[in-house]
This record gives C-alpha cells, sequence and structure tokens, in this order.
C-alpha cells in the first residue's frame, strides 16, 4: 500500500464524512454539543486543501500531514484525538515508500494508544475508543492470519461498526456527555459512530 | 517570569479570568488568553494557544491552564517537559494563584506547585484562605 492508497482513504473519509455530517451532529445534539459533524467536515475539508497544497510522497508523510492539519482545524475535542491518531500513523510508518498489512495493523495500535495516553478514555467509557480498538485488535489478528487487506479492513470496519453501535446502552464516563450521567445511555457515540466511518472507508 | 496561558472554550471567558488575574497579581505578570476558536466560536484553536504561549515565554517556562473538554486536550499536546507545562487546577482559583507566584519571580515548579494547592480552597465552613492573600 502507497501513497495513492492513502490518498483514497483520506478522500474517501473526506465523502463518508460530509455525507454523514448532519447524522453526526444530530446524534452529538442528543448527548454533546450538536458540534461534531460540522467539526470534522471542517477539519477534513482543511485537510483536502493541505493534500492539494503539499502533496506527500509517502504514507507517513501523508498521514503526519492529516494529523497535524485536524489538530489545528478541527475546534473541537475530536481535533487533538484523531489528530494524535493519524499524527502516530504517520510516525509510525516512517518514510517507507510502500507498507504492509502489518505495518499498518501495528500503527493502528499504536495510534490507538496514543488516542488512550490523550483523551485517558478506556473500552466502555462511551467514546471513539470503543470502535477505534477493537477495530485495530482486528487488524492485527487478520494480519497475523495473514488475510489479504480487502478482507482484513473489511472485519475491521464491521468490528468499528458493532463497537460504535455497542455505545448506545453505556453510560458516558469521558467527554461531554459525561455530565449527563444515566441520561447519555440510550444514544450512540458521535465520536465512535465517526471513527466507525472513518475505517468503513478503507477499501483496497 | 513564568507566563501563564489561560485555555478555555471561551474568548470572553479566558480573557476575563486573566484580566482577574492580572488584576489581582499586578500587572507586571505575564497572563495570556487563549479562548474560543480563531473565528470566534466556541472551542479551542491551537494556533491561539501557540500565539499566547509565545507572547508570555520569557524562557522561564509557561503554564497552561486549561478549562474543559478540547482545551484539556489541546493544553495535553503542546505540553514541552520543563517548558510548557498544563496545570491541573481550577481554571479561575489555579489561574490567580499561578499569576500571584509567577509575579514573585519563582521557577515554574513553584508556580506549578502554588496553583496546584489552589484545588484545595475550601469556600465553605472551615476554609478562610483568600486566593489574593498567599
Amino acid at each position: 500500500m502507497d501513497v495513492t492508497f492513502f490518498t483514497a482513504w483520506i478522500q474517501e473519509i473526506i465523502r463518508v464524512l460530509s455525507i454523514n455530517r448532519d447524522l453526526l451532529t444530530r446524534l452529538d445534539a442528543a448527548i454533546g454539543d450538536a458540534d461534531h459533524g460540522t467539526n470534522l467536515d471542517r477539519g477534513f475539508t482543511s485537510v483536502r486543501q493541505a493534500l492539494s497544497d503539499t502533496p506527500p510522497d509517502t504514507p507517513g508523510q501523508l498521514l503526519t500531514l492529516v494529523g497535524n492539519t485536524l489538530i489545528r482545524r478541527v475546534g473541537g475535542a475530536s481535533g487533538p484525538l484523531y489528530g494524535s491518531l493519524f499524527r502516530q500513523l504517520g510516525k509510525s510508518l516512517g518514510d517507507a515508500p510502500e507498507v504492509s498489512l502489518d505495518d499498518l495493523a501495528a500503527a493502528f495500535a499504536t495510534g490507538l494508544e496514543s488516542v488512550t495516553r490523550l483523551g485517558k478514555a478506556a473500552e466502555g467509557d462511551k467514546t471513539m475508543v470503543d470502535a477505534l480498538a477493537p477495530a485495530a485488535r482486528t487488524l492485527s489478528s487478520a494480519a497475523r492470519e495473514g488475510l489479504k487487506p480487502g478482507e482484513a479492513f473489511g472485519r475491521a470496519a464491521a468490528a468499528a461498526a458493532e463497537g460504535a453501535k455497542a455505545t448506545i446502552p453505556l453510560q458516558a464516563r469521558k467527554g461531554r456527555a459525561s455530565y449527563l450521567g444515566p441520561r447519555s445511555v440510550g444514544h450512540e457515540d458521535p465520536g465512535a459512530a465517526s471513527a466507525a466511518l472513518i475505517l468503513s472507508a478503507l477499501h483496497p | 517570569m513564568v507566563g501563564v496561558v489561560l485555555v478555555s472554550h471561551s474568548a470572553a471567558l479566558a480573557g476575563e479570568a486573566a484580566r482577574l488575574a492580572l488584576g489581582i497579581a499586578g500587572a507586571g505578570a505575564r497572563v495570556a488568553a487563549a479562548g474560543g476558536t480563531e473565528d470566534g466560536a466556541l472551542g479551542t484553536s491551537v494556533d491561539l494557544v501557540e500565539r499566547a504561549i509565545a507572547e508570555v515565554d520569557q524562557g522561564a517556562g509557561v503554564i497552561l491552564i486549561p478549562d474543559l473538554g478540547s482545551s484539556v486536550l489541546t493544553a495535553r499536546l503542546l505540553e514541552e517537559p520543563g517548558q510548557v507545562v498544563l496545570a491541573d487546577v481550577p481554571f479561575v482559583e489555579g489561574a490567580v494563584a499561578a499569576a500571584v507566584t509567577a509575579a514573585t519571580g519563582a521557577p515554574l515548579e513553584r508556580v506549578l506547585a502554588s496553583a496546584e494547592e489552589a484545588r484545595g480552597y475550601r469556600k465553605g465552613v472551615g476554609g478562610s484562605r483568600h486566593v489574593s492573600d498567599p
């Protein structure tokens, strides 16, 4: 997987998040401050601009640029969190022109660590970690089993979507929704939902 | 002198908290506000926080005091060990304590410790210590 592959992933994320902007904002209106969809759309629109201004040469460069742009342009808590994820993916992949599924799975594991370190959330806290963690685990086991990237991505996306849906009965323990206590129960976490969308954009 | 940067979701909140801290600590203190997004909405801007850090940084270190959510995450991202340090303290009380101590020329660790003491100020019965009377 080279820079073209990762560019396609990012373009697909931009498309999917833009289509689902209002859905994410609706989820956030229920238990947050109703800006998740617009924040992410703004951040990834800036990503599109940054990529066309300075087209990166390697997957690592590209993902680092995506991370740095999100940190600066999203404006909500998801900016530093997704920014750290992508920046760490970029750092892990280094300057290799081509990366394997093994490399990507290992990078995802460290990316997840940087998200949990920054946000101090664990699985079950009703955050994006509830989608990212099962996806990272699934990618790692798919890489170990020697699956083709297409199949691995499909499984990771399914694991993320399942993780996002599983946040519905949970009570939020981190983020804006945690102020609501038991009233956060019964709603899908918007961060977990956007994380599942980002994973669903990963195609071979 | 150690600098103090107040990072809030709201530009007005950060600005007024900085004014309060300066009012109590004296105009010589180095306190800057970084609130809201660049277009004035609620949120956090890395660029505004970086600018505020540069504004108060005199080489003795900078204390970041965030309020909530993305302010905290952004402040954590911008930490540089020994130089730019996050204070996990109540926003207003911590800001005043940090500014007052910084204005005395105290080093970074002392300013940080003083801000952290603000967590213990009691406002009910049994707490009489006033934040402007360190």
